[in-house]
This record gives structure tokens, C-alpha cells and sequence, in this order.
């Protein structure tokens, strides 16, 4: 029997998976660190330091302001020497905290012994402080703080808790030589979420084209009770956070609905990761793993990055030759963005970056819309991205509401299949912020 | 066989007649009065269906005239027809149209190829709409043209034309109506319709609000928020490091001075365009 995937759209993408034997490398410093205050969904956080203060690895830096936003803390040691507006990702003018690295000095509070420390000590709510002063949020990509996502609401009840380390992008491997490497610490991160949500049972789901991560999940959850390792077959969307509950559980999330309405709790490797080294190391999340890869890259690799080093610094790490470059994205190839400032921090988010030549890189050159219907087909949601598309383009706001454009979760299937070369997903992208802002 | 041909058109026939009966009374009984002025005037206007009247079409406009009072009538202006057509509609209500003065849209940002160069290459799709969503635009201005035209595409009476040379949209001030087509396409929300005086205008020519440093940094031309135009002018405001020529201040007397002493040149008087453009060229 095949094992287990999602029912509805979805495709079959080239893996392009060349970092997958690369050990995580220690990327080092950089000379100064650009941290962003706002690396979350939410509010930005509110700064606590100013112009001339020495701080710490581990130091918080922005404390969260209001329920939906995160602690921020410094990535290195040193100065700060400003505290001011830097441009960011895609070139608009974002808070950031300057600090300029002096030597790598840690907070005395972080154990940094590299012992596994199984035993979970400490009460629910206990644990749920201390991921809210680590500053932990999504790592898959979303941002969402996830203290928010471990209280569960009143009257509602968890039977699942999904550990999602598909990572179904092409190119990407930070979460699969997580899970080689780290898989004990992963399964720890599992027992203590398990104890958080009060279930008995955690589920971590990995796709069948990582053999190395599964085998050594595999042989260290056989000595611990309640982390199971759920094999999926290949395909993508399966990481987006409904498309996993569905085919996992069989259960599938309403649109509007929260993943917690129907019983289950996803949350990515990175953070369960993250979690076990705020509640059992006292480390707060300030440093993540990043895959520097792509065809222009000549020595692609994966890296443990401090959140703050500027993608250029990692660019140059790879020897990526700027001449070659055609392309730089930010993420994944098939949800990523393409790069406007290279120089931008890499946040707790970053989950790669890809160096293309320019005969890789796509570029839309837009013809007619044959309607063939493989949009339709490939839509992991069952949407109809060819009449969004159309609504999108004469500004239909009504329309595309009608046609659940709010619902898109951004895979980028129906760009990615379409033989006109549409760019359906940015068109899908736009409508959904031109529907947002238009409320 | 001829006895079924004439059953049948009799009774056909018979039903028709009947039905036109009831039809007949039935329309006298629901009749809807409609001000025979609403065609006269709809015929008098220009027929563009541009919602610059605030109406939904011409059909509405003329509606909103034939119904109006006195009063309520100097609030209604169409501005494509411009004066002379609102005087036409007048005199068949037997009223006085309000005279306003004629208007046009002006681009308040002259980030140009030259003034600000491309920085990134963009290779996504050629709209402003999405370039605007997808970043920061291809010169690192946030505030600044995207340089794709959705104004010129959007604009129903031809009036904006893409200069190839400075890659920025150029109005054309007797094509242009005022419509207000443009303002509302802009993603930056860059235009502004502004009274045409006669073709002597002064306007900053910049929407940039970032601190002197940084707009400069992108965009030869943008405004740093120097202050130096205030000082010529009282009535000019500068708020966040950007600065706002009211329609009230005098092209006529202060436009000429205000444009020469703009230290970058995002000050731009119509009637002095040459020196403005000297300027830029440094």
C-alpha cells in the first residue's frame, strides 16, 4: 500500500534536493547584524535598547507588544550601534536594531553543554512562559507566534498534534538535516508539546524522499512512548498546514477555520526544535538553519545562521559568482520571492536562499489562457486560479471574493503548471491583497 | 386542410388580440412618469461614462440634473464637458451653472530613468499594480513611479502618454478632462488634479516622504524637505520631510522663484519647465 497523502490538486515538482547530504555548517559571524523587530505576524515588538548599549547572545533586544507579537533577542554580542530604519527584504524601510559584533560572548543563563536533557520538569503553563520569552514563532514560514498556538481556546479539544517536517519545496534541506541531526532534541520538543497539549500522542510526518531523516527518527522514537513517524508520499503542497490534517487525518480544515476546530495542532520541525532549547537549554530562538543552494552556487550547502547576517554574507559563503547570478529568491522556489536587497538580515523565517542562473530563473511571458484547466486540477485548495486570474485583472473585487481568492495559501501549483506561462500565482497574490486593503 | 390554416390564425389571431388588450390597460394603469428633460440633457453630455461627476454614468448625472432644485444644482458639475456644456444644461433647467475653473492632473513624482536609475532588474510582470505589491519598485523609491503605465491605460480619453526618453507618463493638458481616472489607478496614488490656470502651474513634483538622506539616495529629483520654499512662500507646508504647494499660492508670482530655488529640482513650474529640467540634468 502507498502511503498516505492529500486528495485534492497538488503536483509533482523537480526535488532538486543537492544539499540533502551536506551537514549543517556553522556560518559564522558576520561583522555587523541587522535584526529586524518585526520577524513575526503581529505587532512589531517594542525596543528596549538604545544607541551605545553592550549586549549579549541571548540579550532581549524588543519585547512583544500586545497578545499576537514576539520577544526579540540579540543573535550576537557586541554594540549596538543604531537603532533605526534599514531597507529590508523587498526594499521598504523596515525597524531594525544594528549591532556591531564584538567577540561571542553568551547570557550565563544558556546551557550550552550539548546533552540531551529528557526529562520534562516543569508544568504547562510553566513551558508555555517560557516559549513566550524565547521569542518562538512558526518557522515554517507563517511567523505565527506560537505561544498563541499552544494555548488552546476554551472548549476546544486537541486529538492530534502534527509535527510537519515534509519540507515539500525543491531545493530546501534545512529541515531535513534538522531532523537528522537534531532528531533526538525534535522528539524531546514532541514529549514536551505532548505534555503542553495534554494528548498522548504526537505524529511527526516526513515524506518519503528523505530515507536518512526517517531512518534515524525511526530508531530513536522506538525508545519513547507517544512520537510516532508517519511516512507521506510525495507531493506538493503537502507541508501547507490544511493539506497535511488532510492527509494525515483525513480531516479537512473549513475555510476560515483554524486547524485547532478540527482537533489538530501542526507545528513545524524548526520550532519543535526551537521549543526544546527554550524550555530545556534556556536558549531563546536567535539562530536558525538556512539552505544556500541553487544552480549558480558553487558549493551549496546547508548553514546554522544568526538571525541578522545579511543574506550577502551567506551568498558569498556559497561562492555564488555575482556575474552568473540571474536570479536570487528568498525561501523556496516555489513560494519565494525574488530578492531586491540582498543585503537584508535573515529572520527567523528564512528558510533558504537560491542562486540561479538567468536561463533558470523564470520570467513570465504572459499568452493567452488556453483554458486547459490544469490550474483547476493542480489547486491544492480546488480553486479556479484562471478565473481569478481574469477577475484580477479588471479589478473585480466582488468576483474574486465569490471565487474564494482569500482562501489561496500561496503553494504557486497553478503558476507552475500552466503552459501559457501565466503568472497566475501572483496574479491570486495580488487579488488577495488588493481585497484585503480594499475592506 | 384550408379549415386548420384558418382555425389556426384565428385562434392566434384571437389570442394576440386579447393579450394586447390586457397589455394595453396594464400599461396605463403602471405608467412611469419620466422627466423628458433627462433625454435632453443625457444628450447634451459627452457620453464617456467616466464617473468624474460622481454619478454612476452620464444617465445618472442627467437624472441627478433634471431632478435637482436651484441649489442643489450648483453642486453638479461635469467636467469632462467642461464650462460650456454645464451652461447648456443650465439653460434648458432655466438655471445658472457654477463656474469652475478648468482642471487637470499633475504627476507629483519626476523619478525618471535619469533622475532615479534602475537599481534592481525587474523581470515580473509589466503593471504597476503588481510591481507596487511585489516591492519596493525597480529605483528603491517607495513613494516614487513604477514606470509601467497603468495610468496610461487606464486614462479613457488618451490623455497620458509614456515618455520614452524619461520613462515617466506625461499628461496632455488639452486632452485631459479631469476625469480623475488616473488618481484612482495609481497604486502610489501620485496624481493630483489641480486647477490648469492657463497653463502656469507650480507643483513639488515629488511624493517622497523618507528624510533627505535617503530620498536622495534613490532620486535626484526628490524633495528633502529643506524648507527653503517656505521661506519664499508662507502658504507651502512641509510635513514628513515633503513638501505641499497649496492650489491657493500664485504660480503666477511665486512659481518662477519657488522652482529656480529648489536646491533638487522637485519643485516644477509648467511655465518654467526649461530651467527645472536644466537642473535635473546636473
Amino acid at each position: 500500500m502507498s502511503n498516505k497523502t492529500f486528495h485534492i490538486g497538488g503536483i509533482h515538482p523537480d526535488k532538486h534536493k543537492i544539499t540533502t547530504n551536506k551537514p549543517i555548517e556553522d556560518a559564522g559571524l558576520p561583522e555587523i547584524a541587522y535584526i529586524p523587530v518585526k520577524q513575526h505576524i503581529g505587532s512589531p515588538a517594542k525596543i528596549l535598547v538604545s544607541k551605545g548599549d553592550k549586549v549579549k547572545v541571548g540579550t532581549l533586544l524588543a519585547d512583544a507588544d500586545g497578545i499576537v507579537s514576539a520577544d526579540v533577542h540579540s543573535s550576537v554580542s557586541g554594540e549596538v550601534l543604531k537603532v533605526e530604519e534599514i531597507e529590508g527584504e523587498f526594499g521598504y524601510l523596515e525597524q531594525m536594531i544594528t549591532v556591531k559584533v564584538e567577540g561571542d560572548e553568551w547570557e550565563e543563563s544558556i546551557d550550552r553543554s550539548p546533552d540531551i536533557i529528557k526529562e520534562i520538569t516543569l508544568s504547562p503553563e510553566e513551558i508555555i512562559a517560557k516559549i513566550r520569552e524565547a521569542g518562538i514563532v512558526g518557522m515554517g514560514g507563517a511567523g505565527y507566534p506560537t505561544p498563541i498556538k499552544t494555548t488552546i481556546p476554551e472548549g476546544k479539544k486537541v486529538e492530534y498534534l502534527i509535527i510537519n517536517g515534509i519540507e515539500c519545496e525543491p531545493y530546501l534541506t534545512a529541515d531535513d538535516r534538522l531532523m537528522v541531526e537534531k532528531a533526538e532534541q525534535i522528539i524531546v520538543g514532541a514529549k514536551i508539546l505532548n505534555k503542553v497539549l495534554g494528548i498522548q500522542n504526537a505524529i511527526i510526518a516526513v515524506d518519503e524522499n528523505k530515507p536518512n531523516a526517517i531512518e534515524v527518527l525511526r530508531k530513536i522514537t522506538r525508545s519513547y512512548v507517544g512520537v510516532n513517524v508517519q511516512v507521506m508520499q510525495t507531493k506538493y503542497p503537502q507541508g501547507a498546514e490544511k493539506q497535511l490534517i488532510e492527509a494525515v487525518t483525513g480531516r479537512e480544515v473549513p475555510s476560515g477555520k483554524l486547524p485547532v476546530d478540527v482537533g489538530c495542532i501542526v507545528q513545524n520541525v524548526g520550532t519543535v526544535n526551537a521549543i526544546y532549547e527554550a524550555v530545556q537549554k534556556n536558549k531563546p530562538l536567535f539562530e536558525r538553519v538556512v539552505t544556500v543552494s541553487g544552480d549558480a552556487a558553487e558549493n551549496p550547502s546547508n548553514f546554522m545562521v544568526r538571525v541578522g547576517t545579511p543574506a550577502s554574507y551567506l551568498i558569498n559563503k556559497v561562492h555564488g559568482n555575482p556575474a552568473e547570478i540571474g536570479k536570487i529568491i528568498f525561501g523556496g522556489p516555489m513560494m519565494g520571492t525574488s530578492a531586491v536587497n540582498i543585503n537584508a538580515p535573515i529572520t527567523k523565517l528564512s528558510s533558504g536562499i537560491l542562486l540561479f542562473k538567468d536561463d533558470h530563473s523564470f520570467k513570465p511571458e504572459e499568452t493567452a489562457c488556453i483554458r486547459c484547466g490544469k490550474c483547476v486540477d493542480a489547486c491544492p485548495v480546488g480553486l479556479r486560479p484562471f478565473a481569478i486570474a481574469s477577475q484580477v485583472r479588471d479589478g473585480d473585487y466582488h468576483e474574486m471574493k465569490q471565487l474564494h481568492v482569500l482562501d489561496c495559501i500561496e503553494c504557486g501549483s497553478c503558476a507552475y503548471i500552466c503552459p501559457a506561462r501565466i503568472p497566475l500565482l501572483d496574479y491570486c497574490k495580488l487579488g488577495k491583497y488588493e481585497l484585503k486593503k480594499s475592506k | 386542410m384550408s379549415g386548420i390554416i384558418i382555425s389556426n390564425i384565428l385562434i392566434l389571431g384571437g389570442t394576440a388580440l386579447i393579450a394586447a388588450i390586457v397589455l394595453y390597460f396594464v400599461a396605463q394603469k403602471f405608467k412611469v412618469e419620466e422627466n423628458p428633460k433627462i433625454e435632453q440633457i443625457e444628450a447634451l453630455l459627452p457620453g464617456a461614462n467616466c464617473g468624474a461627476c460622481g454619478k454612476a454614468g452620464c444617465h445618472a448625472f442627467a437624472v441627478a440634473c433634471a431632478n435637482s432644485s436651484e441649489t442643489e444644482f450648483k453642486d453638479l458639475f461635469c467636467t469632462v464637458g467642461g464650462q460650456a456644456v454645464m451652461d447648456k444644461v443650465a439653460s434648458e433647467m432655466g438655471y445658472v451653472a457654477a463656474v469652475k475653473e478648468p482642471c487637470v492632473a499633475v504627476l507629483k513624482c519626476n523619478g525618471t530613468c535619469q533622475n532615479a536609475p534602475d537599481k534592481v532588474i525587474y523581470t515580473g510582470m509589466k503593471s504597476c499594480r503588481m510591481a507596487n505589491r511585489i516591492s519596493v519598485g525597480r529605483s528603491g523609491c517607495p513613494n516614487g513611479c513604477l514606470r509601467f503605465g497603468d495610468c496610461v491605460k487606464a486614462c479613457p480619453f488618451g490623455a497620458i502618454k509614456m515618455d520614452e526618453v524619461t520613462g515617466i507618463p506625461v499628461v496632455d493638458e488639452n486632452k485631459c478632462t479631469s476625469c480623475g481616472a488616473c488618481v484612482r489607478t495609481c497604486p502610489r496614488g501620485l496624481y493630483e488634479i489641480r486647477p490648469k490656470n492657463n497653463g502656469v502651474r507650480v507643483y513639488v513634483a515629488c511624493s517622497n516622504t523618507q528624510k533627505g538622506a535617503l530620498a536622495r539616495k534613490n532620486c535626484k529629483a526628490a524633495c528633502i524637505g529643506c524648507m527653503k520654499c517656505s521661506k519664499i512662500c508662507e502658504a507651502v507646508k512641509v510635513e514628513n520631510n515633503l513638501s505641499y504647494i497649496p492650489t491657493t499660492v500664485s504660480a503666477e508670482e511665486f512659481g518662477a522663484s519657488l522652482a529656480e530655488n529648489c536646491p533638487t529640482g522637485a519643485i516644477i513650474c509648467t511655465k518654467n519647465s526649461s530651467s527645472a529640467e536644466v537642473k535635473n540634468e546636473q
